[in-house]
């Protein structure tokens, strides 16, 4: 990246090999998941398993390669506010999900 | 009221929903309403043209990006908005003193009308009272504690102020065209649906909220980047005012907090206008989901509402205690864990759905332990004081006050989280008994402290301190008189919301209330009185120093009020307490030798107007009104991107401005010092008169 | 508490010896970002929504009965693509290449576009079978999330078109500049939510 991170605030710039890159592994993070649901074969446990795996791995695959994240100094605010906005989305979607499914349980919804 | 004959089911091509009859032209609590506001109203706009203020209005009021007016303007705003929130207060309690079966029958309010009253004070008094006092206080002061010229997004700010203002006009609007929301203050499907609420009672309060909720959504942007980004040099996190660091995590919780608000007005907008299933009651629909998520911003919310106001008690604190705040790290870290833990505790106002053992010990014990950090911060207050000198003005009225009312409030909220507890108490007085004694004796009486606090930082005089105090003694008696009986009533069974009832038991007790809320009433007139004394007497508390209290942070170290530009030269931060340090070390109150140009942005008319586009929008999709929300849409965009073309949106205060300012704040304070060593004038208006190192 | 006794330095004055250019490019930069967090949050309430309303499909169509792999491989594809053009734009931009910049936006916006009259077919040919948003509260969600995706696209592509306006005007300005790089996080973010809605609501939807 060299000279190019050098930039305002917090915008870091990238390089075409990374653009290449993070494009390759998005393919190939996006191309498992579809054969594996669409061939089937695979018990639904562990699709998944592999369907989360790739989405995870390959946000983050873009979050490095395509929008440059790091923890350099100028990045370190969007940094710590995307991990906590990580937190955050797990309580708000883990959360409703598991209160409702006691809800729904507990007050016969949909039976 | 929504009798069914007015309410049209097909509505018309030009004028939607809306006719002559959906204006209770029979009701005449409301009529006699209708006419005061637009008496008034046209006497205000009559007085602004025959003086020729329009201009000057516009110019310096409307089209403002300067934080410090935007942030009085929001707290004008507030102020009216309170005396309609507190008017459905003295109307509830008032029917609910008379409702009793042995006594005068009925009351007065016939329950449609009664139920749009108890909604129209919950939402008035969060949305438009308790939301606008704190953002505009935060205007006022956050940017000039951290050394600021205003904040990193002037324009969007001032689009914030007024989403904010059609928002509440949405809601006023609602009183004289048509009817509001008769479901309680978060509009709980099924009751909001279409089938239980058909007319446009939840359509106002949907667009009203929506419109203000991205409204407050953009200033928490604002304020986190003006925060982050814009601290004078030197002033690292740990050095940062206290109350800046309440109003960060503030902002933080609203930047989080908010968009889930959004969605979830979204979806029962889609299920109301589009027949979508997501919380209906049949078709797979489930409305315990929309009570799930309202609470996820909800719980938050509270939090936005006492963050800042613990900050300012803070700050008073210490200003009046002439000590540094005992324990600042504790203090920070208490309020950081209290802002992740609010996301954490959200199924406590929800227990008895129906949840079940396990989920409703985890929320539980959550909330349990969300008031420990609450707790230390009460011992930071306690020890600042102690063996401080500490000086009774009044904000240390209001915060004594509150430092009893809101121990109470807390302890009831602790009660209030146990699971089992809960089953009895919820929904009854107990409950609103406790909130109202939380948001009053802790956020309110904290707003209150504040601008009393910073009034003279504002306008350049002081508030009149004996009112003020009268004030704070009636409002705490008036609500101690109001709210305990409320926590009895519960006990006794009552539960909330109630028009009528026919247990004379409860009538003493409701009485009691009642008698509280005119002592409130009292309290509120003396509030308005002192502003008015204060202002008419303003040449007797004048400022000229801009340190009034001794105060121990940035916002001091300028003029009262302040130069548009906050500080003629960007301050260096050595000390938490930097204003406070530079008088230690005899630096403050002295000129720079030489200035710079400041580069300041220009004001527009870009916020205003948007703004208003929006709320004709609002009101469109209240009315079914199609054409005229599909024009203003497209021309909200249009207005956006014209805005977005304009070239110069700044421009530079040259120097011979600044230093023909600057030169007049010092002579003034040159003036007091002279005069000081012949005659024995106000102590206050003295120049760092307190000065003394306390650790 | 050592910072109590911290004496000033000689020359110390209360003020910056100079007075700095604010850096107001970075005030937009992380401003832009924090909106982008609070979208997150946006969606994550949706995801919740649509998790919760999954089963809710009142005895009608399943999204097994409708979904079509294929057809959301293609447009996965568009959009994972136009993430990598508009990459390609940035550079053009650094480079202050004007030709480079336009061409890649406008290939990033015919991928755009082709995602979004892909996704309204979609929607068109579910509610033509049976499965509009009012059907039951599983296609609420559904659309409620898929669509909410698909008006940020189209957002994005009214302002792709309002900045290449700025461009032509101004030219690659420092302004413009960092109105480019907010659109290309705004972009990537979209990328990265699709990812989300690909795995959650048509992979797993099938399964």
């Amino acid at each position: 990246m060299g000279n190019n991170a050098q930039s305002h605030g917090g915008a870091a710039h990238g390089t075409v090999k990374e653009y290449i890159v993070g494009l390759i592994l998005s393919i190939v993070l996006t191309a498992i998941p579809f054969a594996v649901v669409m061939n089937g074969g695979v018990s639904s446990g562990l699709t998944l398993v592999l369907i989360l795996l790739c989405a995870i791995a390959q946000v983050f695959v873009q979050l490095v390669f395509f929008l440059h994240m790091n923890t350099s100094s100028e990045q370190i605010w969007n940094t710590t506010s995307a991990v906590f906005i990580v937190l955050i989305v797990a309580i708000v979607v883990l959360g409703s999900i598991w209160i409702m499914q006691h809800l729904n349980h507990n007050m016969l919804m949909g039976h | 009221m929504a009798n069914k004959a007015t309410i049209v089911t097909d509505p018309d091509p030009i004028f939607g929903k809306l006719t002559w009859d959906s204006i209770p032209f029979y009701d005449p609590i409301i009529l006699t309403t209708a006419l005061v506001v637009i008496m008034v109203g046209a006497g205000v706009v009559g007085a602004i043209l025959y003086y020729g203020k329009l201009r000057y209005l516009w110019e310096e009021w409307l089209t403002s990006v300067d934080h410090k007016k935007i942030g009085i303007m929001y707290i004008i705003a507030a102020f009216i908005m309170l005396i309609r929130g507190f008017s459905d207060a003295l109307l509830m309690r008032s029917q609910q003193a008379l409702a009793v079966s042995d006594s005068s029958g009925v009351g007065y309010l016939p329950p449609e009308h009664y139920d749009q009253i108890f909604t129209a004070h919950g939402v008035i008094m969060i949305f438009f009272v308790a939301m606008p006092l704190i953002v505009g206080l935060m205007n006022l002061v956050v940017p000039l504690q951290i050394g600021a010229r205003d904040v990193a997004f002037p324009f969007l700010n001032s689009l914030s102020f007024w989403l904010f203002v059609v928002g509440a006009m949405l809601v006023n609007a609602s009183l004289f065209i048509g009817e509001f929301a008769a479901t309680g203050w978060l509009a709980y499907p099924p009751l909001s649906g279409l089938e239980y609420s058909p007319w446009v009672g939840v359509d106002y309060w949907l667009w009203a909220l929506q419109i203000s909720g991205i409204g407050t959504l953009l200033s928490g942007v604002n304020f986190f980047v003006t925060i982050i980004r814009m601290r004078a040099p030197g002033m690292t996190l740990m050095k940062m005012p206290v109350f800046t660091w309440t109003s960060l995590c503030a902002n933080v919780l609203i930047i989080l907090a908010f968009p889930i608000l959004t969605v979830t007005i979204t979806l029962l907008t889609l299920d109301r206008y589009l027949g979508t299933n997501f919380f209906t009651n049949d078709l797979g629909g489930n409305q315990m989901m929309y009570v799930n998520l309202i609470w996820a911003w909800g719980h938050p919310e509270v939090y936005i509402l006492i963050l800042p106001a613990f900050g300012i008690f803070s700050e008073v604190t210490a200003t009046f205690s002439r000590k540094r705040l005992f324990g600042y790290t504790s203090f920070i870290w208490a309020t950081v864990c209290i802002m992740v833990l609010s996301f954490i505790v959200w199924l406590h106002h929800f227990f008895t759905m129906g949840a079940g053992a396990s989920v409703n010990a985890f929320f539980g014990i959550a909330t349990m332990v969300i008031s420990i950090p609450t707790g230390v911060k009460i011992f930071n207050w306690l020890f600042t004081m102690y063996k401080g000198r500490v000086k009774f003005d009044s904000p240390m009225w209001w915060t004594c006050s509150f430092l009893i009312t809101f121990t109470i409030g807390g302890m009831t909220g602790v009660m209030l989280a146990i699971p089992a507890a809960n089953f009895v108490l919820h929904n009854s007085l107990f409950l609103v008994a406790h909130f109202h004694n939380v948001i009053i004796g802790g956020a309110l009486f904290g707003y209150f402290a504040g601008l009393t606090y910073w009034f003279p930082k504002a306008t350049g005089f002081k508030l009149n301190e004996t009112l003020g105090k009268w004030a704070a003694g009636l409002w705490t008696v008036g609500f101690f008189l109001a709210f305990m009986p409320l926590y009895v009533l519960g006990f006794m069974g009552m539960t909330r919301r109630l028009n009528y009832y026919d247990n004379p038991t409860w009538n003493t007790w409701l009485l009691i209330a009642g008698a509280g809320a005119l002592i409130i009433l009292i309290a509120i007139c003396v509030q308005f009185y002192q502003v008015f004394a204060s202002i008419r007497d303003r040449k007797k508390n004048l400022d000229v120093t801009g340190d009034p209290w001794g105060g121990r942070t940035l916002e001091w170290a300028t003029s009262s009020p302040p130069p548009f530009y906050n500080f003629a030269r960007t301050p260096h931060v050595m000390d938490r307490d930097q204003f406070q340090y530079l008088k230690d070390h005899d630096l403050a109150f002295k000129q720079p030798a030489e200035y710079e140009r400041i580069h300041m942005p220009k004001n527009t008319w870009a916020g205003i107007v948007i703004a208003v586009l929006s709320g004709i929008m609002g009101f469109a999709m209240v009315w079914h009104i199609w054409w005229l929300a599909i024009v203003s849409t497209a021309a909200m965009i249009v207005a956006f991107i014209v805005y977005n073309f304009q070239r110069s949106k700044d421009y530079y205060v040259e120097v011979e401005e600044i230093e023909r300012i600057e030169n007049s704040y010092f002579e003034q304070l040159n003036h007091i010092e002279n005069n000081d060593l012949s005659n024995d004038t106000n102590e206050v208006s003295k120049p760092g008169h307190s000065l003394s190192i306390t650790a | 508490m050592n910072t109590l006794t911290q004496t000033p330095e000689p020359g110390y004055t209360g003020y910056v010896a100079q007075e700095h250019h604010h850096d107001y490019a970075g005030d937009s930069l992380l401003g832009f970002w924090i909106y982008i967090m609070s979208d997150c949050i946006l969606f994550a309430t949706l995801f919740a929504t649509y998790a919760v309303l999954s089963t809710g499909f009142a005895g009608g169509l399943t999204p097994k009965d409708l979904f079509d792999l294929e057809f959301v491989a293609v447009e996965t594809a568009l959009l994972l693509f136009s993430s990598f053009t508009f990459g390609m734009a940035m550079l053009g931009a650094q480079s202050k290449n004007m030709t480079q910049l336009l061409l890649w936006l406008s290939i990033t916006f015919a991928l755009g576009g082709g995602f979004l009259v892909m996704e309204c077919y979609e929607f068109y040919h579910f509610s033509n079978e049976g499965a509009g948003p009012t059907t039951s509260a599983y296609w609420s969600a559904f659309y409620g999330l898929v669509g909410t995706h698909g008006l940020h696209v189209l957002a994005g592509m009214l302002w792709m078109i309002v900045l290449v306006v700025h461009l032509l005007r101004d030219g690659i300005t420092e302004t413009n500049h960092t109105r480019l790089a907010c659109l290309s996080m705004f972009w990537h973010f979209l990328d990265v939510i699709w990812i989300c809605v690909f795995s959650m609501v048509y992979l797993m939807g099938v399964m």
